[in-house]
C-alpha cells in the first residue's frame, strides 16, 4: 500500500511541478484559482489577523489591569495621539476594542473557518476537482484581502481606526472620526468576499459531488459548511445595505440612522434628521446573529470529523446532527433582537424573541449530546487534533449554557452589557471555535503539506492554551454577575460597585499574556513542520472520507482518477469487516486493496 | 446561591424576582454541566484505545439523551412562560400611577446625566434645544411658568425610599444606557425617543448610575450618584437644589 501511494505521490508531484512551470509563480501562488492554494491563502491570512487581533487585546489587557500606567515595551512607539508618554488614551482604547472585535470575527475566524477550511477541505471531501467557480473563488480572496488592507490602514488616518465598537451603533458611529468611514468601506469589501465565497460553496456542493455521494453520505463537515454558506448568503446582504446607508450618512449628508434634534457639545447637529438609530441595530443584528452560527458551525463540522476519526466509530446520530444544523440555520434568522432587549422593547416583541432564543438552544443541546454520545463505545486515540476537538465540547457547553440567562429578557436586565456577555460569547468563539479550528489545522496539515506537525509541541500548545484560555474567560463571568460593565477604558476603576471584582482584571490579563506565550510552540511547529515534519502518505490518520484518498498534498485537479463513493462517511469498525476502517471511495468487496489514490 | 454568584445587594422591589431567575438558570446550568462533565470524564477513561481496542460500530442505543433533551426543553419552557415573560411584562407594562410616584426626566449627554425634577407643581417646564447654553445644557425654558420650580441636577439623582420612581429617559446626542446594578434596572436611551422606566427603591443608601452602552471616549466615567433617602430628606434636598438654581 505504502509503495503504491508513494509512487503515485511522486508521479503527481512531477505533474504538479509541470503545472507550476506552465502557469508561472504569480499565477500559481498569488493569483491562483486552485481551491487548495486559495484555501491556504485564506487560512494563513486569517491566522495572521487572529494573531494581530490578539495583539490588540494584549495591549488592552494592560490598560485594564494597570489603568493609565505607561504601557511597557511598545508604549513609546504608539505616538502622542494614542498613548502620550506611553499612557493609553480612552479614545485609543475604544479603537482597540472596536478593531479587536471586527478583526477577530470578520478577518480572523470567518476567513479561517470558511475561507480556509471550507476552500481547502470541502472540494476534496466531495471528490470535486476544484470549486465550481475558480475565478470567483480568487475574486473572493482578493476582496477579503483588500478589506483587510483598508481595515489595517484605518489605524493611521487622523483620529485613528473606528472607535464605536464592532457593532458601530449610530449615531456614535456617524459622528465618529474618519476611521469609521474606512471601517464601512472595509466591511463592504469583506461582505462582498463572503457573498462570492458562499455562492461558490453552495453550487460546488450541489453540483460537483462525486458519483455515489448522496447528500446523506456527505461528511458532517460538508453539511456544516453548506448551512454556513446559506447563512452568509442570506444574512450578509442586509448588513451590506446598512453599511452603504451608514456610509451615506457619514459622507453624503443623509440621515438614515440619525433622528432630528441632536445636540453635540451644546450645538445642534447640522443634519437633515428623521432617521432611526434602531434601524441600524436591527439591520446589524440581522446579520450578526446568524454570524454567530457562521463562526460556530464550521467548528462543529471539524469536531465531527476529528471525533469520528479518533473514536474509530461513526459519529452518533448523523441524521439528527444534520437536521439540527439545518434547523439551527433557519432559527438563527429569527433571534436577532435578543441583542436589543434593553432598547425599549414591549412584551409582545420580547416574548417572541425570548421564545425563539429558547427554541434555538435545543438543537445546540442535541448537537452537543450527539458528540458526547459518539464517544461511548469508541476506541479513543488521544492525538493532538482529538485533544482540541474534545476540549471544544465542555467549552462550547459553557458558552451555550451562559447564553440562557442572557436570552431571557428579565435576567438580561442585570447581565446585559456586562462582562458576563463577554465571557459568554468568547466561550463560544475562542475556547470553542478557535480551539476547534486549531485542531482542524493539526488534522488537515498532513493533507496540505504531506507532513505531520510535531506531536510534543502540539501537546504543549494544547495544554498550555486550554488552561490559560480558561483563566482568561472564566473570571469574566464572575465580574459580569457582580454587574461590571464591558467597554470601559479604565476596566471599571471608576465605579464603587466594581471594586470587589477588579482584582480579576489582573488575573485575566496575565492569563492572556500566558496564552500568547503558549502560541509560540504552535507558530514554530507550523513553519518547522512544513520543511522538517514527519513525511506521511495519503491517509496518515486512517480516515475514511474522500480527501484522504487523494495524495498528500493533492495535485491540481485533486484526484488522478475521479473517485466514486460507495458508502457513508464514517465506516469505522463495521461489524463483519475485519479492517478498522473502510474508505468511502473503496469499491465493495475490495476492502483489502489499497485506496484508489 | 445569590451570594455565591456574587450578585449585588438587592435595593429595589423587583430585584428579588430577577435574581430568582438568574439563580434558577444557574442551578440548571450547573446540574447539566456537572452531569455532562462526569459522563465525559468517565467515557474518556473507559473507552481509551488501550482499554477498548476495537470500537463498537453502533454505540449508544438507549434513549436517555432524548429524555434529557426533552427535560431541558421543558425546563426552559417553564422558565420562559412561568418567570421571564411575566417578569418582563411587569417591567414594561405595569407602570404605577404618576401621581403616586416620583417622576424624573433623565437627560443623557456625552458624558453626563441630568436629572430634571418637576418641583412642587408636578409640571415639567418646557425644554428645547434652542435654549441650550453652556450653563443650561438641558435647554430648560425658564420663561415657561411650569419651569419656575423645576430642579435640574447634574450627575446626581435623589429618590425617596419605598416610593415608585418613574424615569423618562432621553438623550441629546448618542445612545447611552441607564443602569443601576443594585436596583436591577437597565434601559438604553435612544436618540429621538423618550423611553420610560420604573422601579421601587427599597433600601436607603448611595448607589451609582453607570452608562451601559458605549457612548464615546468618556463612556467609562459617565456616572451619576444616586441617593435613596427618606421622603423628608428628599424634600429637603429638592428645596436646597431649587434655592441653588435661583
Amino acid at each position: 500500500m505504502t509503495t503504491t501511494e508513494q509512487a503515485a505521490h511522486a508521479e503527481h508531484g512531477h505533474e504538479h511541478a509541470h503545472a507550476h512551470e506552465d502557469l508561472g509563480f504569480l499565477q500559481t501562488y498569488v493569483f491562483s484559482v486552485d481551491h487548495k492554494v486559495i484555501g491556504i491563502q485564506y487560512a494563513v491570512t486569517g491566522l495572521l489577523f487572529l494573531l494581530f487581533g490578539f495583539g490588540l487585546m494584549m495591549v488592552m489587557r494592560w490598560q485594564l489591569a494597570y489603568p493609565f500606567q505607561p504601557i511597557p515595551i511598545i508604549g513609546g512607539l504608539l505616538g502622542d495621539t494614542r498613548a502620550p508618554g506611553g499612557i493609553m488614551l480612552p479614545e485609543f482604547y475604544n479603537q482597540l476594542g472596536a478593531m479587536h472585535g471586527t478583526i477577530m470575527v470578520f478577518l480572523g475566524v470567518v476567513p479561517l473557518a470558511v475561507g480556509g477550511f471550507g476552500n481547502f477541505v470541502l472540494p476534496l471531501q466531495i471528490g470535486a476537482p476544484d470549486m465550481a467557480f475558480p475565478k470567483l473563488n480568487m475574486a473572493s480572496y482578493w476582496s477579503f484581502f483588500l478589506g483587510g488592507v483598508v481595515m489595517l490602514a484605518s489605524f493611521v488616518v487622523p483620529g485613528g481606526a473606528a472607535n464605536s465598537g464592532w457593532t458601530s451603533y449610530a449615531p456614535l458611529s456617524v459622528i465618529a472620526t474618519t476611521g469609521q468611514t474606512m471601517w464601512l468601506v472595509g466591511m463592504i469589501f469583506l461582505i462582498t468576499s463572503s457573498l462570492l465565497g458562499s455562492v461558490n460553496f453552495i453550487v460546488t456542493t450541489v453540483q460537483l459531488r462525486a458519483p455515489g455521494l448522496s447528500f446523506f453520505r456527505l461528511p458532517f463537515f460538508v453539511w456544516a459548511q453548506l448551512v454556513t454558506s446559506f447563512l452568509l448568503l442570506l444574512a450578509f446582504p442586509p448588513l451590506e445595505a446598512a453599511g452603504v446607508l451608514q456610509l451615506m450618512d457619514r459622507v453624503a449628508g443623509t440621515s438614515f440612522f440619525m433622528p432630528s434634534g441632536l445636540v453635540v457639545g451644546d450645538a445642534a447637529l447640522e443634519i437633515s434628521g428623521g432617521g432611526s438609530p434602531l434601524l441600524w441595530q436591527h439591520l446589524f443584528w440581522f446579520l450578526a446573529h446568524p454570524e454567530v452560527y457562521v463562526l460556530i458551525l464550521p467548528a462543529m463540522g471539524i469536531v465531527g470529523e476529528i471525533l469520528a476519526n479518533n473514536t474509530r466509530k461513526p459519529i452518533w446520530g448523523y441524521r439528527v446532527l444534520v437536521a439540527s444544523v439545518i434547523f439551527l440555520g433557519f432559527m438563527s434568522f429569527v433571534v436577532w433582537a435578543h441583542h436589543m432587549f434593553m432598547t425599549g422593547m414591549g412584551t409582545t416583541m420580547s416574548s417572541f424573541f425570548q421564545t425563539t432564543t429558547m427554541i434555538i438552544s435545543i438543537p445546540s443541546v442535541v448537537i452537543l449530546s450527539a458528540f458526547l454520545l459518539s464517544l461511548y463505545g469508541g476506541s479513543i486515540r488521544y492525538t493532538v487534533p482529538m485533544l482540541f476537538a474534545l476540549a471544544f465540547l465542555p467549552m462550547f457547553a459553557i458558552g451555550g449554557l451562559t447564553g440562557l440567562p442572557l436570552g431571557l429578557a428579565a435576567p438580561d436586565i442585570h447581565l446585559h452589557d456586562t462582562y458576563y456577555v463577554i465571557g459568554h460569547f468568547h466561550y463560544v468563539v475562542a475556547p470553542g471555535t478557535v480551539l476547534a479550528l486549531l485542531g482542524g489545522i493539526y488534522y488537515w496539515f498532513p493533507k496540505a503539506t504531506g507532513r505531520k506537525m510535531n506531536d510534543l509541541l502540539g501537546r504543549i500548545h494544547f495544554w498550555g492554551s486550554f488552561v490559560t484560555i480558561n483563566i482568561v474567560f472564566f473570571p469574566m463571568l464572575i465580574q459580569g454577575l457582580s454587574g461590571m460593565n464591558r467597554r470601559m477604558a479604565d476596566g471599571g476603576l471608576e465605579y464603587t460597585m466594581n471594586q470587589d471584582v477588579l482584582v480579576w482584571n489582573t488575573v485575566i490579563s496575565w492569563g492572556a499574556w500566558g496564552l500568547a506565550l503558549f502560541q509560540l510552540p504552535f507558530i514554530f511547529n507550523f513553519f518547522w513542520s512544513i520543511k522538517k515534519g514527519e513525511e506521511v502518505g495519503a491517509n496518515p490518520w486512517n480516515a475514511t472520507t474522500l480527501e484522504w484518498s487523494a495524495p498528500s498534498p493533492p495535485p491540481h485537479g485533486n484526484f488522478t482518477t475521479p473517485p466514486s463513493v460507495h458508502r457513508g462517511p464514517y465506516e469505522y469498525n463495521v461489524p463483519g469487516v475485519e479492517a478498522d476502517f473502510v474508505m468511502q471511495a473503496e469499491a465493495d468487496g475490495s476492502q483489502a486493496e489499497p485506496a484508489k489514490a | 446561591m445569590g451570594d455565591w454568584l456574587g450578585l449585588p445587594v438587592q435595593a429595589s422591589a423587583h430585584a428579588g424576582e430577577i435574581d430568582q431567575m438568574i439563580i434558577l438558570i444557574h442551578y440548571l446550568m450547573f446540574i447539566l454541566f456537572i452531569g455532562w462533565g462526569i459522563y465525559f470524564v468517565w467515557v474518556l477513561i473507559r473507552f481509551r484505545a488501550s482499554a477498548n481496542p476495537r470500537a463498537d460500530y453502533t454505540g449508544v442505543t438507549s434513549h436517555t439523551s432524548s429524555y434529557l433533551e426533552i427535560a431541558v426543553a421543558a425546563i426552559e419552557a417553564v422558565l420562559l412562560i412561568g418567570f421571564a415573560i411575566p417578569a418582563w411584562a411587569n417591567r414594561v407594562n405595569e407602570f404605577p400611577p404618576e401621581d403616586e410616584s416620583t417622576v424624573v426626566h433623565m437627560i443623557a449627554r456625552q458624558f453626563e446625566w441630568h436629572a430634571h425634577y418637576p418641583g412642587a407643581d408636578g409640571r415639567f417646564g418646557r425644554r428645547d434645544i434652542s435654549h441650550i447654553t453652556p450653563t443650561n445644557v438641558v435647554g430648560l425654558d425658564r420663561s415657561d411658568p411650569a419651569a419656575a420650580d423645576d430642579v435640574v441636577s447634574i450627575n446626581r439623582m435623589n429618590l425617596p425610599v419605598d416610593k415608585p420612581a418613574i424615569l423618562y429617559l432621553s438623550t441629546q446626542d448618542v445612545i447611552h444606557s441607564l443602569g443601576i446594578a443594585e436596583m436591577r434596572v437597565k434601559q438604553d436611551v435612544i436618540p429621538g425617543m423618550e423611553i420610560p422606566m420604573w422601579f421601587i427603591p427599597t433600601r436607603a443608601g448611595d448607589y451609582q448610575i453607570n452608562c451601559s452602552q458605549l457612548c464615546g471616549l468618556g463612556h467609562y466615567r459617565m456616572k451619576a450618584e444616586v441617593t435613596i433617602q427618606s421622603q423628608a430628606e428628599f424634600d429637603a434636598w429638592l428645596a436646597e437644589e431649587l434655592a441653588l438654581s435661583q
